[in-house]
């Protein structure tokens, strides 16, 4: 399943300036798997190393945060978009 | 200037003092470092803070510009802005005596110019992205942020857009559009508005989002409160201070603060302790430290408390670490405790503030309740907003009285005994 997938802007360096790209797979943890496999950069910028998302990642499917949805495992349809984003901003 | 370049907090990599507010390594938060090894004589810098502005500016020496604070000495930002910090502190004998203690502060920052401790964070934010070059400022706001910007933006004749969740209090929009800003209120919670305008901060990177791309400058503006703390000690620390907590970039600063005078030897003792204060209906750092972890799981806010609505609190992590080795706590209170903790401060202090203070004031008056606080102990009691920005908190929590104009409809309609405000014991 095609998805596109949200670069920010701290990230664009490891994707050649793209600010959004499409890749294949049914789940978060397989469309990380397939950017990571085009942009080799991106897994120790994104992922710990043991494979889990550095702890100020944020990665939402269609605006939705994954931490409320099944995190990795969170299922992604035929054209959805996934965003990442680093966690910041606030309030107080 | 004192400041010298960006850091990573998580892997330390450094950035020069641009409009960067993320690790390109490994996506930490960046944080401004200093080199203070110039401030050696402590007498000497005591008495040039003392003779300093009644602003934050009193503190440049510990703020991240790289030429002397706006004004009409500043050739590069002539225009001062709106003028922010150098708040009371109030000694709350009554509040202490109603909670057994001795020695309880009020700092209270709803004395700002648009009535939150905002004004401190965006006075320095906003100075820096005028450094920069920027001509445009912006911010993701629960409201109290989007008041501070939006008049900041104002006095200094910059264009600005707010954007705030749309289910926000009216008073905190009024008192945003006033202002002529471009205010967006956007379909959803503040953590939908946060994640909308760090996308946007991509796109429209000659903006200075305050507390996105300027994130770094605009957290050091917290630091002030600490500053003016120990300054109205007497150049002392308090034991306690119980602060609210959101994204935990307040409660991080604050700490930090007491840091940077105790290493220069500004002051003396120890970081005093911190309690973190949260609304039980939004309470992801609450949560992690009852459970011992030292990450935040995200929460959907449910509290009245819209100021500290932040789901997923970016300083989380930090915020718990703080807590922990200072001996503190993060705590939660619930909706009543925080309408009763408004009142309480509001009956004993005279100051009137909004629900992130019934926050704070109802998180103190746990601690106290559990015996948790020697009854000598110094605390501060933050106090970060006012309380006519959350009317819809305290509607209906008096009791209304309606007279004819006459001796003898007052006479039948009141009690014999005026109401004392709250008898303490």
């Amino acid at each position: 399943m095609a998805v596109s997938v949200k670069i920010p802007v701290a990230l664009r360096p490891a994707t050649g300036g793209e600010s959004e790209v499409r890749v294949e797979g049914a789940t978060v943890a397989e469309v990380l798997d397939a950017l990571f496999e085009r942009f080799g950069e991106l897994r120790e910028r994104i992922s710990d190393e043991q494979g889990a998302l550095r702890r100020f990642v944020n990665v939402y499917v269609a605006g939705e945060d994954i931490r409320f949805l099944e995190g990795l495992d969170t299922p992604v349809a035929d054209g959805a978009e996934i965003t990442i984003l680093p966690a910041v901003a606030g309030g107080v | 200037m004192a400041a010298e370049k960006l850091k990573c907090k998580e892997c330390g990599t450094e950035y020069p003092l641009e409009a960067l507010y993320v690790c390109g390594r490994c996506f930490g938060p960046l944080e401004v470092a200093y080199d203070h090894s110039t401030l050696d004589d402590t007498a000497a810098l005591r008495r040039r803070i003392q003779a300093g502005r009644e602003d934050v500016w009193r503190y440049a020496d510990f703020l991240p510009l790289s030429g002397p604070p706006p004004g009409p000495g500043n050739r590069a930002i002539p225009l001062a802005g709106v003028s922010a910090g150098w708040t009371p502190l109030v000694r709350a004998e009554r509040l202490g005596e109603a909670l057994g203690l001795r020695n309880v502060y009020v700092k209270n920052d709803a004395a700002n110019p648009t009535h939150s401790f905002k004004d401190r964070v965006v006075a320095v934010a906003a100075a820096r992205a005028r450094e920069l070059g920027f001509a445009t400022l912006a911010c993701a706001s629960t409201g109290n942020l989007g008041n501070a910007v939006a008049a900041q933006a104002a006095a200094v004749g910059l264009p600005s857009f707010v954007f705030v969740p749309a289910d926000l209090e009216e008073q905190k929009l009024l008192a945003t559009g006033i202002y002529g800003t471009s205010l967006v209120e956007v379909r959803g919670n503040y953590d939908d508005v946060n994640r909308l305008c760090t996308e946007l901060s991509g796109e429209h990177d000659d903006w200075a989002f305050v507390n996105i791309n300027m994130r770094p400058y605009y957290a050091e503006g917290s630091k002030t409160l600490a500053f003016e703390i120990a300054e109205q000690l007497d150049w002392a620390l308090p034991d306690r201070v119980v602060a609210p907590i959101a994204s935990g970039s307040l409660f991080t600063k604050v700490a930090r603060g007491f840091e940077e005078w105790l290493t220069l030897g500004l002051v003396a003792g120890a970081v005093p302790v911190m309690h973190g204060a949260q609304a039980s209906g939004c309470s992801p750092v609450a949560n992690a430290f009852e459970a011992g972890a030292d990450f935040c799981q995200p929460v959907k806010p449910d509290t009245i408390a819209k100021s500290l609505a932040i789901g997923n609190p970016a300083d989380g992590p930090y915020a718990l670490d703080l807590a922990r080795r200072t001996g503190g706590t993060i705590e939660a209170v619930t909706d009543d405790q925080i309408r009763d903790g408004i009142a309480l401060l509001a009956q004993t202090t005279g100051i009137f503030t909004e629900t992130a203070g019934g926050v704070t004031t109802a998180v103190l008056k746990a601690l106290a309740d559990r015996g948790e606080i020697d009854p000598e102990e110094t605390v501060v009691l933050l106090i970060t907003g006012d309380g006519l920005k959350t009317l819809d908190a305290v509607r209906g929590s008096y009791e209304r009285r309606e007279i004819d104009p006459t001796l003898e409809s007052f006479e039948a309609s009141t009690p014999a005994e005026p109401r004392i405000a709250r008898a303490v014991a």
